[in-house]
Parts: C-alpha cells; structure tokens; sequence
C-alpha cells in the first residue's frame, strides 16, 4: 500500500451549534491529487482547514494525522504545509519577490539561496521575473496574481500543498488552462494536492480521487469514473453530471435482476446492492445511457417506460430530448448530435416514444439521503 | 453619473459650502489685520502672531495641550489598537457587552463626561491637574481609536495572517509582518483623530483642569469671553493649520495604500 | 524543533487554546480604563443624584428624591422644553441643509474627494474657533453688521448676537458635518441600476427620489441625525458664547450646578435627566438600524 500523508479518523468539528464535520475518515496517498467536492457549506473548507491546522477538532472529535503523526493540535507554523487561498492572499505591501521569499525567510533558508529559488518557483509558473519581480499585488491581473500564490507556495517545495478553489475568480479560458497546469505540477512533482472545489467537473478533470461531501459527511470517495459512473446516493448522482431517477418496489427476482414496479410502469434492475423482496428501490440512470425509440421498437432485453416527447433541445455536441413520462415526470435523453442540418433528429414535440436503457446501466442508490 | 441634481439643489449645496466655510475664511484673513477693533481692511500685518509669542499663557497653554495631546493619543492609541484586535480576530464571550461599553462614550455628551470624571476625582481626592486631563481624554478617545481601527481590520483580508502563517510564521511574526503593515494607516488616522479631539477639547477638559493646568482652549475661550481681539484670529488660524496639515496627511494615508491586492 | 517547545511557543500555545482568554487579555487595557475611568463616574453621579446637597459642592450621605422633583417644576421644565425643541430643530434643519449635500457629493464625478474634503475638514476643526467664527461675523460691529450697513440695507447694525438665532446657527454650523458624513456614505453605496430600473418601469424623477432614494438611504438619514441631536441636546458652548445667558439649555443648567450654583445632586439628577433622552435616541436608532438589517438579510 502506498505511503498515506494525511488521514482522518472519525473527526468532528463543531462551531457553537454547528457541527461542520460529523466523523469523517479517509486517507491520502502519497503524490495524490485529492479532491474535495460539494456544495457551499457542505463542510470542505473547514475539512481543509483542519488540515492546515487553522480549525483544530473537537475534544475527543477523533484524529487527524499528518504523514503518521497526530497533529490535532499543532498550528499551522508547524506542519510544513503550503496553501493557496481563494483569495490568493498576497501580501499587499510586499512585491512579487518578497511575497514568493516570505515563507522561505519564516523557514529559516539561508539568506543566499533565497534569490535562486524565488526565481526558480518563478519559471515554475510561468512567471517572467524580469518583468513581475519588483511589482506589487495590485499591480497584477488576476491570472499572474494566481501565478504568485501558486509560486509562493511551490517555493517551500511542499509534499502536500493545500489548495481551495483557487481557480474561481479566474474568467473560463483561464481556468482550463490552469485546470491543466496544476494537474501537470502535481505530476512532474509529485506533491500531494489536496484541492477545494464545488466545481464537479473540475474535480472531475484534475483528480485522481474525489472525496464527494454533503451535509458535513463524506458522501462518496472514488476515483472520478466511479463518482460518476457508480453513484452511490440520490445527492451524488444528482450533484456530480445530470441523472435521471426511476422508483419503485422489488416485487421478484429473476436471474441477474429483480423487477421493480414504479408508476410509470415495471423495470429490471441489477440484482447486486442488497435489493430485497419488496423493498423501494431508487435508480439513476445518466442521459447519455437512455435512448429514445418508438414504443413498439424497444430493442429485447432493454426497459422502457413510454412517454410523449415534450422538447428536443440543441447543445452542440449532444441535443437533449425530453420526454414526459406518466406520473408528472420528465427524463432527459442525451443524444450524439451527428449533424442536424444534413441528418436531422427524427423526434420532435408530441411525438409518442419510449426512453429505453439496459438493465446493467442503471445504479441502484442507497436509500435516506435526499 | 448621468442624473445631474435639479439647480435648486446645487444652490443649497452652494450655500451650505459658503457657511461653512466662510466664517472660517473670514477668521484667516483678520489675523493679518492691522486694525485691532475695525472690521475694516487698515492693511497687513503679523502683529497678532507675534503678539501670541509674547503672551505666556498661550505659549504655555500650547505646551500643556501638545503633552496631553500626545500622551493620551499615545495610551488610547494602544488601548483602542488592542481591542479592536480583539473584536475583529477573536471569537469570545461577551462580545456585546464590549461592543456595548465601546459605545457609550460615544453617545454620552461631553458636559456628563466632564461632570462625572470631575465627581470621581473628587470623591477619590484626586488633584485636578495635566493627569486628570489625560485620564479624561483617554477615556473618550478610546473608542474612537477603536472603531477607525476595527474598520480597518475588517476591510483587511483574514486569510493574509492564515496564509503567513502557514507559510511558516507564527502568531507573534504574522503580526509584525502582515497585520500591522497593513493596518498602521487605521491606527495612524486613529492616531490622528485622537490627538485632535484631545487637543481641540474644552468641555470635558474645562471641568476636570484645575488653576495652573490650562490647555490652549481654555486659554482661548477665556479671551473669548473677556474681549475679542485680533490675536485670537491669529491662534484660531494657527488651530486651523495644524488642523488641517493632519487631516491631509490621515487622508493620504489612507487613500494611498491599498487595503488588499483587489 | 529539538529541544522541546520555546517560551514562547509554550506561552502562544497557552493562548492558543484559551480564545476567549486571548480575547481579554487584549480587551483588559481599554476595557478596565473604560470602566473605571467612564462608567463609573456615570454610575456615581447616578447615585449623587439621589443625595443630599452638600454645604459647598459635593454631597451629603442620604437618599432623597427632590431633585428629580424640582427638576420637573416649570422653570426647569421650561429650559428642558426648549432644549429639546432646540435639538430637534437643528437636526431638522441640519437634515434639510445636509442632504443635498450628501446627495451631490455621491453624484459628483471626480469632484467627489474634493468635495469631501470640505466637508471633513470643518468635521475636524475646533468647536470652539468655529464658534468664535461666528461671534466675529454676527457681533454688533462684525463683518455682517458693517457689510450691511456699508451697502445701506440697514442704518445701524441689527442685533443677532446673544439671540436664539445665534445660537440656532451656531449648533448647525458646528453640527451639519456630522449629519453630511453619515448620508453621504449611506448613498455612494446605492446601486445605482436601481435608479435605471425604476426608472424603466415608468418612476419619474420624483418618484425615483422618495420610493427608491430616500428609502435606501434612510440608515444614513438616522445615524447623521443622531450624531447632531445628541450633541445638540449636551450643548452648553453655543448657548453660552453665541447666546448670552439669555438662552440657558440643560447643558448651562448642569454645568452651573457644579461650578458657581454648587448643587452637585441637582445637576446630577439633570445630567441623568439628559441620559434618559439620549437614551431614547439610541433606541430609535437602534431600531431602526435592526429593522433595515433584518430587511438586508
């Protein structure tokens, strides 16, 4: 097993009356781009504030553990971290130079290495230093004032650097070309990121896990294609691409699936995930797994639910076909768009059609999470 | 901007710039003036200034009023510098009852403030005298210090004293290099407001001076009483200036260093 | 890091986890000067106002409650009257002069820091010179009176020293600063699409002012006309030096008791008289102030 450089055991951290975190537990691996992924308030600011020592947990709120050892109450001085903020915090009475040279000076590196790994964290971000060295914080755009923070945090060559969403002010150009930059620094270094986002496909393009979180617990932690691809509750499903949810009960097996019968009619289900005789059952299916056919052309051994086609909806590389199902409900299919001026869509509104997906593509969710 | 204020408007807004400037204006310009009782223009001089320098009670009123001056600038600096500190960095119990302390010197009026001190003096048998005055300043100036500070603070990026720390400083370090670089134009206009409303004061400081601890405007409201003269134009202007030197320099101070890199 | 924790890790780390410790410690300085130096002469004078008058100054042990009781007989009920009424019209007209101000300053362009200035400047000036200002301007043989009778408006010089009117004007003159400042900056952070939406929903000018305006401004119209009315309400300088003693305000009233009347109790129970109103002040400020942050959030 690799080298774990941070792990939580069961910690809670509560403000007053709010508990920010209820018992989370994971663990980092060594080289990891490790992402924090929720909504606001969902608790992944503070959980990264716990690593970096600004948010300390309760008493007896568990353990975290910084490359083996328990650092609950250490300050931040002394976990030989990097961080950059939202805010990039640069220092705004200090240049660029003394901004990248100020946590090297707080760590006690001799006066004349300072210079060349100034410069050299500079090249590192893409920072020309003849140019930015001597100016200040105010004096940059947005973009470079990301650069400096990255680089001042870079300079203490860090094994984890901490960083929370530190792309949002940036306009959407930049933040792909910066999604790729730090993905490539994570790899050619092989420091540790530990990323704060509520960006789901950023967390989806950078890491190599995503920690999902949701109302102060950790709601799934996969690798991205099992986030998306095996959701395990409504909230991840729903939060992380679109998915489309069918009901129902258990009512027999047959084989690999059971059948569930819903409202809107009778589908088969995988028979893994625990599903009982009689038992309700929630199923996500994405919309690029459901396709739109006629009622009567249902390919064998595919559900399908039968419906009237509400809208058909022009994305560029996909059209959304919305379908309304009975019982007050729409599901939406992802289409390839394959041309609409030379090959254009059979479907359009008020058509009679059946959305239709295999049984083995659908995620049987878990229960008591909305 | 594009909707001009309508003309009657700017007429008030004239007008109200012509009275509150004007009398002031007036004052100046009479200081020069060589004729003692006229309202006429007889011709320039600096007769009136020189007149100041040879008056000992002004000169020495100057004196008491610059070390009071400064020293309770000095001790409410700190005091309001400390607490605003705590109320913008500090999550703690009994946060409204400070905040409700802070307020009350600044909703009393003067006269409650200058009787209520003179009643404590006298009842601890306290003499009344330079360190009655400072004691007195101090406690109206704290919250003002406070509050320009604690603006100041919380204009102030929070994450700047995380990040130095966490860049390796700790809390005694980040706020030497972080926090006070960035908050010393606040405690400086604090500074600044302090020092001149203490040196302004007459109410409070009328109650709590005793014979031989006159401060300047004790000095001047007594010429004013007796008779008017032009070398009270001539001291009037001399407030004025300083007045006004500080408030540029406070002014300056806090428009040119930027609170935050945005 | 050999060695074990310094001093003053050990001493930052005390701290560390004693918040609310940490928090007092920096509050303890201000916070006991405060007390000591500000409430509790407020909380003696309170109990001075319920003792006996001492032979000169200072008070006698006992508990009486007669000089809250002559404080409310019509001569003093007079003087209490019309300070009120004093403090009140000069917020209302202070309110009247200071909101055009406030209003151009917001909308004056690059003009706006210099136009500040001039309001901040009297803000830090003297109250004293200023009022002396005025003296010299409103004497009988002033720079008025002479302008006036030079121009032949008048045959000889018209009396507004030592008049209501002096004094009226001198608390607008020391006081509108503190009324412009507040206003000013409650209406430089209006949105100023707010403006450009009523008025594309059909809001003429006038409209736009008392539906949009005055209502979004209205934390400044409250803070300003506190910061004049208590002021206004303590004054005793104006009315001493711009309106002779002919117009005595409870602010004269208090500071005669200590000086040559030497009835501490009595000007206490004035003073506390006075605390009352300004109470009352904050009060309605406060909620004022609450009501329009409930409606923020």
């Amino acid at each position: 097993m690799a080298e774990s450089v941070v792990e939580f055991v069961n910690v809670n951290k509560t403000f007053g009356d709010f508990r920010a975190v209820r018992g989370i537990s994971f663990h980092i691996e060594k080289g990891e781009f490790f992402s924090i992924l929720g909504p606001s308030g969902c608790g992944k600011t503070t959980t990264l504030r716990l690593i970096a020592g600004f948010e300390h947990p309760d008493e007896d709120g568990g353990q975290v553990r910084l490359h083996g050892d328990v650092v609950n109450k250490k300050r931040p001085y002394e976990r030989q971290l990097a961080m950059v903020f939202q805010s990039y915090a640069l220092f705004p009475h200090l240049t660029v130079e003394k901004n990248i040279a100020f946590g090297l000076e707080m760590r006690g590196t001799p006066k004349a290495e300072i210079p060349g790994r100034v410069r050299e964290a500079m090249d590192m971000v893409r920072l020309d230093a003849t140019n930015f060295a001597r100016r200040l914080p105010a004096q940059l755009s947005g973009g470079q004032r990301q650069r400096v923070a990255l680089a001042r945090a870079l300079v203490l060559r860090p094994s984890i650097l901490l960083l929370d969403e530190p792309l949002g002010a940036l306009d959407l150009k930049l933040r792909k070309e910066m999604q790729l930059e730090l993905k490539t620094l994570n790899r050619e270094l092989g420091t540790t990121f530990i990323y704060v986002t509520h960006d789901q496909e950023e967390a989806l393009t950078m890491s190599d896990r995503i920690a999902v979180m949701s109302e102060a617990r950790i709601a799934q932690l996969g690798t991205p294609a099992q986030i998306y691809e095996c959701p395990r509750t409504p909230f991840v499903a729903k939060f992380i691409g679109e998915s489309n949810f069918f009901e129902g009960k258990a009512t027999g097996r047959s084989g690999d699936c059971w059948r569930v019968e819903g409202s809107g009619g009778a589908f088969d289900v995988p028979a893994e995930n625990g599903v009982t005789q009689g038992a309700d059952v929630i199923v996500a299916v994405r919309p690029e797994w459901l396709d739109v056919c006629a009622p009567d052309a249902v390919p064998a051994g595919e559900n399908a639910i039968a419906g009237t086609v509400r809208d058909v909806i022009y994305l560029g590389e996909t059209l959304h076909v919305l379908v309304d199902l009975p019982g007050e409900r729409t599901v939406t299919v992802a289409v390839r768009n394959e041309g609409q001026l030379a090959r254009p869509l059979a479907w359009k509104k008020g058509d009679r059609a059946a959305v239709a997906w295999k049984p083995e593509d659908c995620q049987v969710l878990e229960l008591g999470d909305a | 901007m594009s909707h001009r204020p309508p003309a009657w408007v700017l007429a008030i807004v004239a007008a109200v710039y012509v009275f509150l400037h004007a009398p002031l204006l007036v004052l100046v310009v009479f200081s020069f003036n060589e004729s003692k009782y006229s309202v006429e223009w007889t011709g320039f001089t600096l007769h009136w200034y020189q007149r100041l320098l040879e008056r000992h009670d002004i000169v020495d009123g100057l004196v008491r009023s610059v070390a009071v001056g400064l020293s309770s600038t000095a001790l409410s600096t700190v005091f309001g510098t400390l607490m605003a500190l705590a109320l913008a960095r500090h999550r703690f119990r009994g946060r409204s009852f400070v905040e409700a302390l802070l307020y009350v010197p600044i909703v009393t009026p003067e006269i409650v403030v200058g009787i209520s001190l003179l009643i404590l003096y006298v009842l601890l048998g306290w003499p009344l005298g330079l360190t009655s005055i400072t004691i007195a300043h101090v406690a109206f100036n704290i919250s003002f210090v406070t509050v320009v500070v604690h603006a100041r603070l919380q204009g102030m990026d929070g994450s700047l004293e995380e990040a130095a720390m966490i860049l390796g400083a700790d809390e005694i370090t980040a706020f030497w290099r972080v926090t006070v670089p960035q908050l010393w134009p606040g405690i400086l206009s604090g500074a600044m407001l302090a020092f001149t409303m203490s040196f302004d004061d007459y109410v409070i400081t009328s109650f709590v001076s005793g014979t031989g601890s006159q401060t300047l405007p004790i000095v001047v409201y007594t010429m004013v009483r007796k008779n008017i003269e032009p070398s009270i134009n001539a001291i009037s202007t001399i407030v004025l200036v300083v007045t006004t030197v500080m408030l540029i320099v406070s002014d300056r101070l806090s428009r040119d260093k930027p609170l935050s890199a945005d | 890091m050999s060695g074990g924790p310094s001093v003053r890790q050990r001493v930052l780390g005390w701290f560390h986890e004693r918040p609310t410790a940490t928090a007092w410690a920096l509050l303890a300085p201000g916070g006991l000067f405060l007390l000591v130096f500000f409430v509790a002469p407020l909380v003696i004078m309170f109990g001075y106002s319920f003792m006996e008058r001492g032979l000169y100054g200072g008070v006698e042990a006992g508990f009486t409650l007669e000089h809250y009781a002559a404080f409310f007989q019509p001569l003093y009920l007079t003087i209490l009257l019309r300070t009120v009424v004093m403090a009140v019209s000069t917020t209302l007209i202070c309110l009247a002069l200071g909101y055009p101000v406030a209003y151009t300053i917001a909308r004056a362009g690059r003009f706006k820091n210099a136009l500040l200035f001039l309001v901040i400047l009297p803000f830090w000036t003297s109250f004293l010179v200023r009022t002396f200002a005025m003296i010299f301007l409103m004497r009988d043989s002033g720079l008025i009176n002479s302008l006036l009778v030079k121009a032949g408006l008048v045959e000889e010089g018209i009396t507004m020293l030592y008049t209501p009117f002096a004094v009226m004007a001198g608390l607008v003159y020391g006081f509108l600063p503190f009324m412009i400042l507040p206003i000013y900056s409650s209406l430089e952070k209006l949105d100023l699409t707010l403006l450009e939406a009523a008025e594309i929903l059909g809001a003429p000018p006038r409209a736009r002012f008392f539906r949009v305006v005055l209502p979004l401004s209205m934390p400044g119209v409250v803070a300003g006309s506190l910061l004049v009315f208590i002021p206004a309400l303590g004054s005793f300088l104006s009315s001493d030096l711009l309106g002779g003693a002919k117009q005595i305000l409870v602010g004269n009233l208090i500071q005669n008791q200590f000086t040559s009347a030497r009835n501490w109790p009595f000007g206490s129970a004035a003073s506390f008289v006075m605390m009352v109103l300004v109470v009352i002040a904050v009060g309605i400020y406060l909620r004022v102030r609450d009501a329009d942050e409930a409606r923020e959030a």
